[in-house]
């Protein structure tokens, strides 16, 4: 039995997959098990339950013209659509939609990089176009530019950005919907809209100036469901003429409080690229006891921990920075920040890493050379898209919740403890947060941890933990002020409904925009947790 | 409680040298002068390329899968692969394996899985060593 849109029967799907076809060509149009087969989560923890998201078919455009008539067509109909761009949203759901039986409009196609400007560092691309497409573009073109990247290349700066999804050079190009400037959006009903100063006519500024005049909806795309977007612009970082890296440790659990402090006040004053902190202690995780005791209830003491570190000849933590800009900028930028935290953290302890001219060799890129054990990732630290990171996905997959959290030294203890404790519900799963448990500083002025536990496409009961667990964590984080920053459709309406100040207005909010433009749910309904008066009833 | 550590105990129990040692040997392979070539490149190369995986890592994410899956039984590297046809390859692409996911027909079509097929066999003749 094939899949159905929503309020569809059989003859009312044929006769909407034929107009489907009279737009964008019979090749363009899927429907059916084994071509609707790659439109599955295929990370999900409700694989091939009752749970599990399908899509009932897709079709995939090559303009924006074909974009707006699908949207129509689609509106005649009554069918959800749900988009995407590059479609690689592992961890996050993949493909799938929100609602069963959506059709996905699938901007693959839609893959031409319609401008990069290097001079005035920004690019114009369509959302087809990869991480590894731009990049080749750059570089064919021998432009001075740099990119930001996820860790997998394959995903789109439209796509990923409008997840919200996060990069690993300079604060703020890291925050890729942040570094984003100007889109242009397919509404609802079809109509084409650009924001900021895409809306004024002959103006050379839309990568420029966001905002234009009043209003700025841009936000309402971003995890959201209010229209298609079809290009989108991104400010680009000038390709920095030296990359430098260095390591500091720190020798008591408690320094990690004044160290964060020093790392915030390099960063924001943009002495700094992305750190990457750890704990020199993990190397003791293979030993019973201290695993024990970094995964105490409740917790370990500060003393014991000093001891255990003591004990080992090892610091308590680490963190690894990166420097770029012209040499002797670096140079002195790494001078003061190991000045600053060595002069007020006493037995700080100081490395120089690698360092070498922009753009990197291949030798380089392949980040074989640095004298300690490092966490960086080259490749992404310097915006060269790759694959290199699918070596960490275990299983066939897994699903990621990573509570926004702040800055702080205390909030990382807190984190450790409170969602550790939690998590012993589920002892199958590894400590993701114990007393090493170390925070991302991927966002411009926030910190993450990462909980993401796997699945497994052949054991239900393995996925049943992985849900469950997710679950709980977005709701223990919650009580505690911690905030899921993106989740998969299975999630959204649970992560949604924790952001419930005042009685949930901003959902409500939300939903009466969504009303206005988009009442029978042609865009991604639920999507954000954002249900249009169709799919409340 | 202060620790005093000296900065030579600190690198000997932090700082990892010789990384480069667990590597092994990454062979460089002649290949077919196609259209499969480039969708190779694009599509399977950053995950099954022969080159070296990320910092320090010896393969690539898709290779060293195949190549802890294979045991040698099978070369790990796609490319000196004589085994894939366009049926087998349309298996993997479309309904993924492992940690693989799926490819859509909108990024991969039927027509480039056939091209990929045709590369695939042509480079795995390419680098096979005469047995005359
Ligand atoms: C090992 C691993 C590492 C990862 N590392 C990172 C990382 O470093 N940083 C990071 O951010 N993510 C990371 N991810 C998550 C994810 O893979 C990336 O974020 C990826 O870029 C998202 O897929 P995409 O770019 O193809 O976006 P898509 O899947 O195309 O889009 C994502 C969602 O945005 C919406 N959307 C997309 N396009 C449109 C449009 N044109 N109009 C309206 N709505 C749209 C849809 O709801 C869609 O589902 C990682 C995942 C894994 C498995």
């Amino acid at each position: 039995m094939s899949l159905l849109p929503p309020d569809m029967d059989e003859a009312g799907f044929a006769a909407f997959l034929e107009e489907l076809r009279g737009t964008v060509g019979a090749d363009w149009v899927w429907s059916g098990e084994a071509d609707m087969f790659p439109y599955r989560d295929s990370f999900s923890p409700v694989w091939n339950t009752g749970e599990e998201r399908h899509a009932s078919a897709a079709v995939a455009p090559e303009n924006v013209e074909q974009v707006s008539e699908v949207v129509r067509i689609a509106r005649r109909h009554r069918v959800p659509l749900f988009p995407i761009s590059t479609g690689k949203n592992f961890g996050y759901g993949g493909p799938s939609p929100n609602v069963n039986g959506s059709v996905v409009l699938d901007l693959k196609r839609m893959n031409r990089v319609i401008e990069v400007n290097e001079e005035r560092a920004y690019c114009l691309v369509e959302p087809g176009v990869s991480y590894f497409d731009l990049y080749r573009e750059i570089q064919e073109r021998g432009l001075k530019l740099m990119l930001d990247c996820p860790d997998p290349g394959w995903g789109s700066p439209v796509g990923n950005s409008l997840e919200r999804g996060v990069g690993y050079t300079m604060p703020h190009f890291r925050d890729h919907f942040g570094a984003h400037c100007g889109m242009e959006v397919v509404l609802p009903d079809g109509e084409v809209m650009r924001t900021g100063m895409g809306a004024l006519p002959g103006s050379d500024t839309w990568q420029e100036y966001p905002y234009g005049f009043g209003p700025d909806p841009a936000g309402l795309f971003a995890q959201g469901n209010f229209g298609v977007v079809t290009k989108m612009g991104f400010r680009l970082l000038p390709l920095p003429e030296y990359y430098r890296s260095a390591l500091i440790t720190v020798p008591r659990r408690r320094d990690f409080v004044k160290l964060v402090n020093h790392v915030n006040y390099l960063s924001d004053s943009g002495l700094i690229g992305e750190v990457e902190y750890g704990s020199p202690l993990s190397a003791l995780m293979g030993n019973a006891d201290f695993m024990a005791l970094a995964t105490r209830t409740g917790g370990p003491s500060d003393a014991e921990m000093d001891a255990a570190a003591s004990d080992a000849g090892l610091h308590n933590w680490q963190v690894e920075l990166q420097f770029f800009g012209p040499e002797k900028a670096t140079l002195e930028n790494w001078h003061y920040a190991k000045d600053r935290i060595l002069s007020d953290i006493p037995g700080a302890a100081s490395f120089e890493g690698d360092h070498f001219p922009m753009p990197a060799t291949e030798e380089q890129l392949n980040n074989t050379t640095q004298p300690w054990q490092t966490s960086i990732k080259r490749r992404r630290s310097l915006g060269v898209p790759s694959l290199g990171a699918w070596k960490i996905v275990r299983d066939d997959g897994h699903v990621g919740f990573f509570p926004v959290l702040p800055r702080t030294g205390e909030a990382v203890f807190e984190v450790q403890r409170v969602l550790g404790d939690a998590m012993k519900e589920f002892p199958t799963l590894p400590p993701f947060f114990n007393a090493l448990t170390t925070p991302l500083f991927w966002h411009t002025h926030t910190f993450q941890m990462v909980f993401a536990p796997s699945i497994k496409h052949d054991d239900p009961a393995h996925n049943a933990i992985t849900h469950a667990a997710m679950k709980k964590c977005v709701a223990v984080a919650a009580e505690h002020g911690w905030g899921d920053y993106r989740a998969a459709p299975i999630y959204q309406d649970d992560v949604a409904g924790t952001y419930s100040f005042n009685n949930h207005i901003l959902r409500r909010f939300h939903e009466q925009l969504k009303d206005a433009i988009d009442p029978d749910g042609i865009i991604a309904p639920g999507r954000g947790g954002i249900w249009p008066r169709r799919f409340r009833a | 409680m202060s620790i005093r550590l000296t900065l030579g105990t600190l690198a000997a129990s932090t700082l990892l040298l010789g990384v480069a040692a667990a590597r092994e040997p990454v062979r460089d392979i002649e290949r077919a002068d196609l259209p499969g070539q480039q969708v190779f490149a694009r599509q399977c190369a950053p995950c099954h390329g022969t080159g070296p995986g990320d910092d320090g890592s010896p393969m690539l994410p898709g290779t060293a899968a195949l190549a802890a899956k294979y045991e040698g039984a099978l070369p790990a590297a796609l490319e000196l692969r004589s085994d894939l046809s366009a049926p087998v390859l349309t298996l993997f692409v479309r309904r993924g394996s492992g940690a693989m996911p799926m490819f859509r027909k909108a990024e991969l079509t039927d027509a480039q899985i056939e091209e990929l097929a045709a590369y695939l066999a042509a480079t795995a003749a390419l680098n096979t060593p005469a047995t005359d």
